[in-house]
């Protein structure tokens, strides 16, 4: 009698395993993305990812825009962490121009690209509690991450997506205030970092959650294509910073920590301790950046007219500047031919950007190598076999940002 | 040239900086107050608005910040943020909406029971923002009508704030049959929904 | 000895002959080509020898040169050796009338995802993809949107004016 009512789908009374739909939108998805489980009771069978729910077509928009427009599209990939995306662009403009930046313009795009990652990597340790189901550390955090946003204030006017930076350098010198907020959060936040720590790290309960769920070996992290805290989680310690340094980290002292099973509470664990290191990166660069004293310590941007605007006093006086200033904002200026791949340690990895230009005023094609894109794919032979709940927390404690998994 | 900027220069004495909601306007006695039915339940839905965050880009990581101490939302009465569409009266759109996600949106909206008040936050749920593409819907008011938009890239918690207020205005003046009316009902029908 | 760009190049022309041509340097990166047949056999050898050892993958996109007729499309491989932190970057051509290439996804399964990407904007099919849909736009979409032909914007949009954005 209910055959006649009920069309059932093809082969449903036969099938044994349970679908469960989880997302697009979903509490525990920082972001749109969308799993389709198949379940046997509790333990996943097989996982399908769609993704795409946010694709704003960057890399089409890209090649209508002049060089300088594209910062604006590179804050809103990794929106967590934007002046890395920022910088690591004008570091592969600088790489096609041929520009070499002055080394206190080094020191200062270190800082803030450090006080980025640790926003970063703040923003998901934190989730990873509340996934867990500990929401004291997410607001307790959240507060410092509003001192970050101040001192971006400081130096550019805008909170999240900071379109920081310009080619060359930066826009305008960091002001006394700037430091002051700097020398605020060195002081104030290892005091926090250690009570989040101690919130979370030898919890019994974070722990039974954590440990031994989404482990991946370092060999099919490697094959995988992982990058940054994931592959460093897994055993293996590479670092694009260490590899191939970029913007003088080379004048720097850190180490990289690494993990051994890459599970959920090494990625988690590895991402604690880069902080640690982040911030004593800081330290050294503050260091490093109140040496530069007199004339030296006004120089905040290297000389490159065709791409840099002048100073507003010599656009009214100078011929050059004038027609400088014109040419750019204008948009006329052509980018030498060419083609470039340029990587930095984005707060998930390498973040390479590949501009091909054929001497126009746009690139060519730009393509950007979006780390999260990249090991989302693994999310099927992380959670096989494993409990749902333990597929939320590799969900969250993979860093999954939407921005960047769709561009 | 930025000017320097203070931060907790001037301490307040606490007790002033405490407001408490206003009483609407009616007949006091003693141990009674008359006043209209639709001031009482304006008064009562305009204070414990529970948002369901639809945060899909940038503009949700504002959002979080909204909802953290600095900058407290909990304070206007949206202490609970659900998840599910079924318990909550506000659906707070926040971020690009591509066109892959808009039968979501609506799918969303109709789960939602009256009364239903949709805000746009951020320049790319009200009208396309900077990506004026192939790919992404230009404004969320293509599928869902909209109350208020909150305009920004991304707004500041204080914008957020400020467009949850003028929610909070328009659920307090709502008259009571609204949603019963013609005019809504020939609203809804110009977007598809029944 | 340490490996530098005139090693490898030495090995692939010993391998590969004249097939693999158009040697590059642009900012230090080694650049070649390759016909599209020898794709998988070029990503073998750049895998296995024991000297060269590319074993990540970093990237893999697509170019569209509607000027080049008979190689419009252009598959883009960039190989990471993170031992001897050495970059290189393979590039095969193919036509558009007949868009296909041998997938990776045997060697590498980082390119599973990445070869989808390209399917979507420009078309590529990779012969053995265990699943070669489109990830990143609808699935009803019967176009190539990255491809120089199509505009940028929904051409069916009302509110906004293409005169004054310059595009009128």
């Amino acid at each position: 009698m209910s055959e006649q009512h009920i069309k059932l789908p093809e082969g449903s009374i036969e099938k044994t395993t349970t679908t469960l739909n989880l997302g697009p939108t979903h509490p525990a998805t920082h972001g749109v993305m969308q799993n389709v489980l198949e379940l046997d009771g509790e333990r996943i069978v097989s996982t399908e990812q769609t993704i795409g729910y946010i694709h704003r077509a960057f890399e089409k928009i890209a090649e209508r825009r002049p060089l300088y427009q594209i910062t604006t599209l590179t804050d809103r990939l990794n929106y967590c962490s934007s002046p890395i995306n920022n910088m690591g662009w004008h570091l592969t403009c600088e790489k096609l121009l041929g520009v070499k930046t002055p080394k206190r313009v080094d020191y200062l795009r270190v800082i803030i690209m450090e006080l980025s990652r640790i926003s970063d990597h703040l923003i998901c340790n934190s989730i990873v509690g509340v996934d867990a189901g500990a929401y004291t550390g997410f607001l307790y955090v959240m507060q410092y991450r509003e001192l970050i946003y101040e001192i971006y204030e400081e130096v550019c006017g805008a909170r999240l997506t900071t379109n920081m930076g310009r080619i060359g350098g930066f826009e305008r010198n960091f002001n006394n205030i700037a430091f002051e907020k700097i020398e605020k959060f060195l002081k104030e936040y290892p005091k926090v970092l250690k009570e989040f720590e101690n919130l979370f790290q030898r919890n019994r309960i974070f722990m039974d959650r954590t440990k031994g769920t989404g482990a991946i070996s370092a060999e099919r992290a490697l094959n995988y294509g992982f990058t940054g805290p994931n592959l460093r989680a897994a055993g293996v310690d590479y670092d694009v910073r260490v590899h191939t340094p970029y913007s003088s980290y080379e004048d720097f002292q850190f180490n990289i920590p690494v993990g051994t099973t890459g599970d959920n509470y090494d990625r988690w664990l590895v991402r604690e301790q880069e902080m640690w290191q982040s911030l004593s990166i800081i330290e050294q660069a503050y260091q490093k950046v109140q040496e530069f004293k007199g004339t030296d310590a006004d120089v905040f941007h290297a000389d490159v007219p065709e791409y840099y605007l002048p100073e507003k006093a010599d656009v009214y006086t100078k011929m050059e500047a004038l027609i400088y200033h014109f040419k750019i904002v204008m948009g006329e200026t052509d980018i030498p031919a060419g083609e470039v791949y340029n990587a930095v340690e984005g707060g998930n990895g390498e973040l390479g950007f590949y501009l091909i230009s054929d001497g126009g005023r746009t690139p060519y094609r730009l393509h950007f190598r979006r780390p999260c894109f990249i090991y989302y794919q693994a999310f099927e032979e992380l959670t096989k076999g494993a409990m749902l709940s333990d597929a939320i927390m590799t969900m969250s404690s993979l860093n999954l940002i939407a921005g960047e998994l769709d561009a | 040239m930025s000017r320097p900027v203070s931060y907790n220069l001037i301490k307040k004495p606490l007790e002033s900086d405490i407001s408490i909601v206003d009483m609407p306007d009616g007949h006091q006695g003693e141990g009674f107050f008359a006043t209209s039915l639709n001031k009482v339940i304006g008064l009562a839905r305009k204070n414990s608005i529970w948002p369901l965050p639809f945060a899909t880009s940038c503009c949700g990581i504002e959002f979080m910040a909204t909802m953290g101490s600095h900058y407290d939302l909990a304070r206007f009465g949206s202490e609970r943020v659900g998840f599910s569409p079924r318990q909550c009266d506000l659906l707070m759109v926040m971020g690009t909406i591509a066109k892959k996600m808009g039968p979501v949106v609506k799918q969303v909206y109709l789960q939602m029971a009256e009364p239903r008040w949709v805000i746009a936050v951020g320049a790319c749920a009200s009208s396309g923002g900077i990506f004026d593409t192939y790919s992404v819907l230009q404004g969320i008011d293509q599928v869902v009508p909209v109350d208020v938009y909150v305009p920004g890239c991304p707004p500041r918690p204080e914008a957020i704030i400020d467009g949850v207020i003028r929610i909070q205005e328009l659920v307090g003046k709502e008259s009571l049959r609204r949603r019963n009316g013609e005019q809504y009902k020939l609203l809804l029908e110009s977007y598809g929904i029944q | 000895m340490a490996l530098t760009n005139e090693i490898i190049k030495q090995r692939l022309t010993e391998k590969f002959g004249e097939q693999v041509s158009n040697f590059e340097e642009p900012y230090g990166m080694l650049t070649f080509e390759a016909p599209k047949e020898l794709n998988l056999k070029v990503l073998n050898f750049l895998y296995d020898d024991e000297e060269l050892k590319f074993r990540f993958m970093t990237d893999l996109c697509g170019v569209h040169y509607p000027d080049n007729k008979g190689k419009e499309l252009a598959v883009v491989y960039h190989l990471h050796n993170m031992v001897d932190n050495i970059r290189i970057r393979f590039k095969v051509f193919t036509d558009i009338d007949q868009p296909d290439i041998y997938t990776a996804t045997g060697l590498f399964s980082a390119a599973n995802w990445m070869e989808r990407e390209t399917y979507d904007f420009y078309g590529v099919n990779f012969v053995g993809h265990p699943k070669l849909k489109r990830i990143l736009n609808v699935d009803e979409m019967d176009y190539f949107p990255l491809r120089k032909e199509f505009p940028l914007e929904d051409q069916t949009r009302v509110d906004k004016d293409d005169e004054m954005f310059g595009r009128g």
